[in-house]
């Protein structure tokens, strides 16, 4: 019996390899093989014409001193620690409204969708456009609000007694060069985060209705309002959705490319340069794997530390029903 | 609801909605426009007269020609789609519904290697291809494809597992084979499911922009994303209602797809987030 046996394993060990053979043959040409590449380039001095030449940890000591690449580095930490908090809140709010009974949800659910279909290369120009000083949309509507506060804070300034150039500076309060100004132009990519959420708003909305009904009923028996609901039982049974929103979110935000490169370039100066434009400026640009490679190991540790992090802390706060 | 409720939930709504859309709105306004009403102040919301020349412009344009760069882009996106489905289904079936040593040791990495985002991976992917002469050509943006989408044959493998066993034990006995029961049977069954990926799969091989960036060197094989950055960074940014006619004519196919098939979108998205 036991040759018998061992044959047919034999047989559906070879048939379930086979039809798992793009995987298996993909994972060895694409992934592997790249990977173990990419450690090896990360040692060594190479511009893809000359062969590789081994360097040691040079690559690595001159990222370190690198201030371009602490920049970039900077630059995505912040990026991702402003923009993720108040997108997944946002998210959480608008799939919480998408989710009350009306009439119009579905007109207002594929509103809020819809910009997450246009390619980032157009979000882009559009928002660059928007953002646009002296004939943008944005400046033209702040132009106005601006004006009357600046107006109201100079008065309050005159009333107090100060220089008179405050006042002067207070009552011409313009709208912010919003691309031309290192921190404006972070800013505007932050604020053009909120408008690319509607993924994540689906899958919020998702979860919202995989939500026991008589969990809410039995909050409102107990007396509980409409505040004490949301943060004792939609927040807790939606936390594995939050949990898993954030680590996409983590791992997206390392992967930032398409609309700085388009919209500033990585300016003014270097403000808006993240962590992978840097990456393809070295690889692309200059030519440089060596350091590109080294940067692409540091950003899988990066990855896998701050995903980690959310797995351990996540006992605490994520709620499994 | 009280009504007082209800108001409130539809100011919100409201509120959002606007902010969701004007930008939309803004394009297509301006893209309707001269330059010179385009930087007019105070802005105009209906352009009059109403300048639909800018389209014939931007197709015509020497440097911008849309309808090579859509066929480009509509045979990568094909392609994608086909050889994601295909591949990854194969795969998944395997994982989900044959028994080999190794399967869990396999569909470990297929999760781990979901965190592993596509830069860390160019610098040796790019020395690959060169040393297959495929720089330059449309065939890295594809052929992988071919091989499985780690995410995709995770999704599919936890659909398969929800298929009963007696099904494929039942064609087994009738002498089906795997492929068999994969191609009849499975293919089949699972159609939502399959439309799903094939449309995850072209969305994102449609908007891809740093793939064709890093690959493509000749003009003439450039895909609309990266042939509206070109086209932008030639212009010298000035002229946004011709890039904004070059944007509106981008983003439509897209849009289109997005509404003949609206229900598998929106139940793919919601599956994505919870399995």
């Amino acid at each position: 019996m036991k040759p018998r046996k061992a044959r047919i394993n034999w047989r559906s060990q070879l048939m379930g390899m086979l039809l798992a053979g793009p995987y298996l043959l993909g994972l060895l040409v694409f992934l592997l093989l790249p990977l173990a590449m990419s450690l090896y380039y990360s040692f060594c001095s190479y511009n893809m014409l000359q062969p590789p030449l081994w360097v040691g940890w040079m690559n690595y000591r001159h990222l370190l001193h690198d201030h371009v690449f602490w920049r970039s580095l900077v630059n995505t930490l912040i990026y991702a620690a402003i923009s993720l908090p108040f997108t997944l809140s946002l998210s959480v709010l608008l799939a919480v409204l998408l989710n009350t009974p009306l009439k119009s949800q579905a007109i207002y659910r594929t509103i809020i969708f819809l910009p997450c279909l246009v390619p980032l290369v157009a979000t882009a120009l559009i928002w660059q456009w928007l953002f646009n000083s002296d004939v943008g949309l944005i400046d033209y509507a702040l132009r106005g609000p601006l004006h009357l506060v600046g107006g109201a804070l100079a008065w309050l300034a005159r009333l107090f007694g100060a220089l008179p150039s405050t006042v002067v500076t207070l009552q011409n309060l313009q709208p912010p060069v919003w691309l031309g100004e290192p921190r404006w132009a972070m800013a505007a990519l932050i604020l053009m985060s909120f408008w690319g959420i509607g993924q994540t708003v689906v899958i919020f909305l998702a979860g919202l209705q995989d939500i026991p009904k008589d969990l809410y009923e039995a909050a409102e028996m107990d007396g509980i309002g409409a505040a004490g609901r949301f943060f004792h039982v939609t927040l807790p049974m939606l936390s594995p959705v939050i949990f898993f929103n954030l680590i996409m979110g983590i791992i997206g935000s390392w992967q930032i490319f398409d609309v700085p490169y388009v919209m500033t370039n990585g300016g003014p100066g270097r403000s808006t340069t993240f962590y992978t434009m840097y990456l393809f400026d070295n690889a692309f640009t200059n030519l440089r794997m060596g350091p590109a490679s080294a940067m692409a190991w540091i950003q899988l540790f990066i990855i896998l530390f701050f995903t980690a992090i959310s797995f351990m802390t996540a006992k605490k706060w994520v709620h499994y029903a | 609801m009280k009504l007082r409720h209800r108001l409130l939930v539809h100011f919100c709504l409201l509120l959002a909605a606007v902010a969701y859309l004007g930008p939309f709105l803004w394009m297509i306004s301006t893209s309707l426009k001269k330059e010179s009403q385009a930087v007019q102040m105070p802005p105009q919301w209906i352009p009059h007269p109403l300048q639909l020349h800018n389209y014939v412009r931007v197709f015509n344009s020497p440097a911008f020609d849309m309808s090579l760069y859509a066929r480009n882009t509509l045979i990568i996106a094909l392609l994608v789609t086909l050889g994601s489905v295909l591949s990854s289904s194969l795969v998944a079936y395997s994982l989900a519904k044959m028994q080999w040593r190794g399967r869990n040791v396999i569909f470990g990495i297929v999760l781990a290697s979901m965190m592993i985002p596509f830069p860390v991976l160019m610098v040796p992917l790019y020395r690959i291809f060169r040393e297959f002469g495929w720089i330059g050509t449309n065939l890295p943006l594809w052929v992988p494809a071919f091989f499985g989408a780690p995410f995709f044959i995770f999704l599919l493998r936890q659909f398969y597992l929800t298929i009963p066993k007696e099904l494929s034990e039942a064609a087994i006995m009738d002498g089906c084979t795997h492929f068999g029961i994969w191609w009849r049977i499975m293919l089949p069954l699972t159609r939502p499911a399959l439309a799903v990926v094939g449309l995850f799969s072209f969305m994102a091989a449609w908007n891809n922009f740093l793939g064709p960036l890093v690959y493509l060197t000749h003009q003439s094989t450039f895909t609309l994303p990266l042939a509206l950055q070109f086209y932008q960074s030639r212009s010298g940014g000035t002229t946004y209602n011709l890039l904004m006619a070059a944007s509106v004519i981008v983003i439509t196919p897209i849009l289109i797809l997005f509404f003949l098939a609206q229900k598998t979108f929106v139940r793919g998205i919601a599956t994505t987030g919870l399995k």
